[in-house]
């Protein structure tokens, strides 16, 4: 079913504009053309913001984040397994997919801690790549309370993902 | 911003000191440099197909008449932004490959929204009220359907890969009710408000 969507939105579109004499070809080249330069203009800033996500990880920081997370983690019935999951989730898709790949290796498919670790994955963004590539497009340099806002919707799911899953699916470990 | 392009690699550099880690931060400095230009490559091609899509839907009508039709919610979200404007347009695009898991789809629709907004309202460097406004919808996940947490699940050998659907729901639902509360209360009792 999901197939269907982006082919039917493409011939819908062109469908239309066919309807309306539109200069399909020409138009599409203009807007392709600006693609283009956006693609080219948000690379210098992504370069540095990247590399400072990836310094971050590399650095063990998220390691020592880990750590002081634990306790909060206990009181909400967040499965001490996920936890490293909850910190490199805005920062890296990639990382979060691995960790998942342990948690459901160390505990099981169908365990309470992989369907916390999946039920977050699935509810969450890379915030920060996010932020990166959409604030990069405008040349945006203070971003106020962008970040703030943004991590307060991953904080929610961390916070409450745990709970949901209990009342579900039990805690079955 | 300033700050934290200076504290992020101050806060590195003690943590991979003390863990003993500078390989792997020296290592990373130089990987993530490429990471960065190959995510851009890889979006490059579906950018040029979906701006020009969106072109020749922009030309035709097409995107007025949906940014009419969703000008109600959109304008509850997004204060000030045009009705029938092509800003408005590109962000009800966005939103709608967002919920449908168009990843590919959303990132171009978003930043050609982005753009588009910052247009309309000018823009000086600092992010405006509808720019913080559409970034934060896209790093909450929208997506009805949650594709790579599924596909992940039947890798691992999880019996029935969706039935976490109901849970992603509850927690999406809550954490971008979270979300968009909070930004909304930070443009309440921020200074700068819409630019003009």
């Amino acid at each position: 079913m999901t197939d269907y969507i982006v082919p039917t939105i493409v011939v819908a579109i062109l469908v239309y504009a066919a309807v309306k004499r539109v200069d399909i070809f020409a138009a599409f080249c203009e807007g392709a053309e600006s693609g283009l330069k956006t693609c080219a203009e948000i690379l210098p800033a992504l370069v540095l913001l990247i590399v400072c996500i990836g310094v971050f990880r590399a650095s063990g920081a998220v390691e020592a984040l880990t750590r002081l997370l634990t306790p909060i983690c206990n009181a909400v019935n967040f499965p001490a397994d996920a936890v490293p999951l909850v910190i490199l989730r805005p920062f890296s898709g990639s990382g979060a997919m691995a960790v998942y790949n342990e948690i459901a290796q160390q505990c099981g498919a169908d365990s309470f801690a992989e369907r916390v670790a999946a039920t977050l994955i699935g509810s969450s963004e890379t915030t920060f790549y996010t932020l990166a590539v959409y604030f990069s497009a405008v040349k945006v340099k203070k971003t106020r309370y962008a970040a703030a806002a943004a991590l307060s919707a991953d904080c929610t799911a961390w916070l409450v993902c745990g709970a949901v899953v209990y009342a579900f699916f039990g805690a079955s470990c | 911003m300033k700050v934290i392009l200076v504290a992020i690699p101050v806060i590195s550099f003690i943590f991979a000191a003390v863990n003993g880690r500078m390989g792997e931060m020296s290592e990373s400095i130089l990987a993530k440099s490429g990471e960065a230009v190959e995510l851009v490559i890889s979006i490059c091609g579906v950018m040029c197909f979906w701006c020009g899509m969106m072109k020749v839907a922009e030309k035709s009508g097409l995107l007025e008449k949906l940014s009419k039709l969703l000008a109600k919610p959109l304008g509850w979200l997004f204060r000030g932004i045009k009705r029938g404007g092509r800003a408005a347009g590109l962000v009800a695009m966005n939103i709608a490959a967002n919920v449908l898991g168009l990843g590919n789809a959303s990132t171009p629709l978003g930043i050609a929204a982005m753009k588009a907004i910052a247009e309309e309202e000018g823009s000086d460097g600092i992010a405006s009220d509808n720019m913080i406004m559409l970034a934060v919808l896209n790093t909450a996940s929208l997506q009805i359907i949650p594709a790579t947490a599924a596909a992940l699940r039947a890798a691992n050998g999880a019996e029935k890969p969706m039935d976490i659907l109901p849970c992603v729901w509850i927690v999406t639902a809550y954490s971008l009710f979270i979300a968009v509360f909070t930004a909304k209360m930070c443009a309440k009792f921020s200074k700068k408000r819409v630019l003009k």
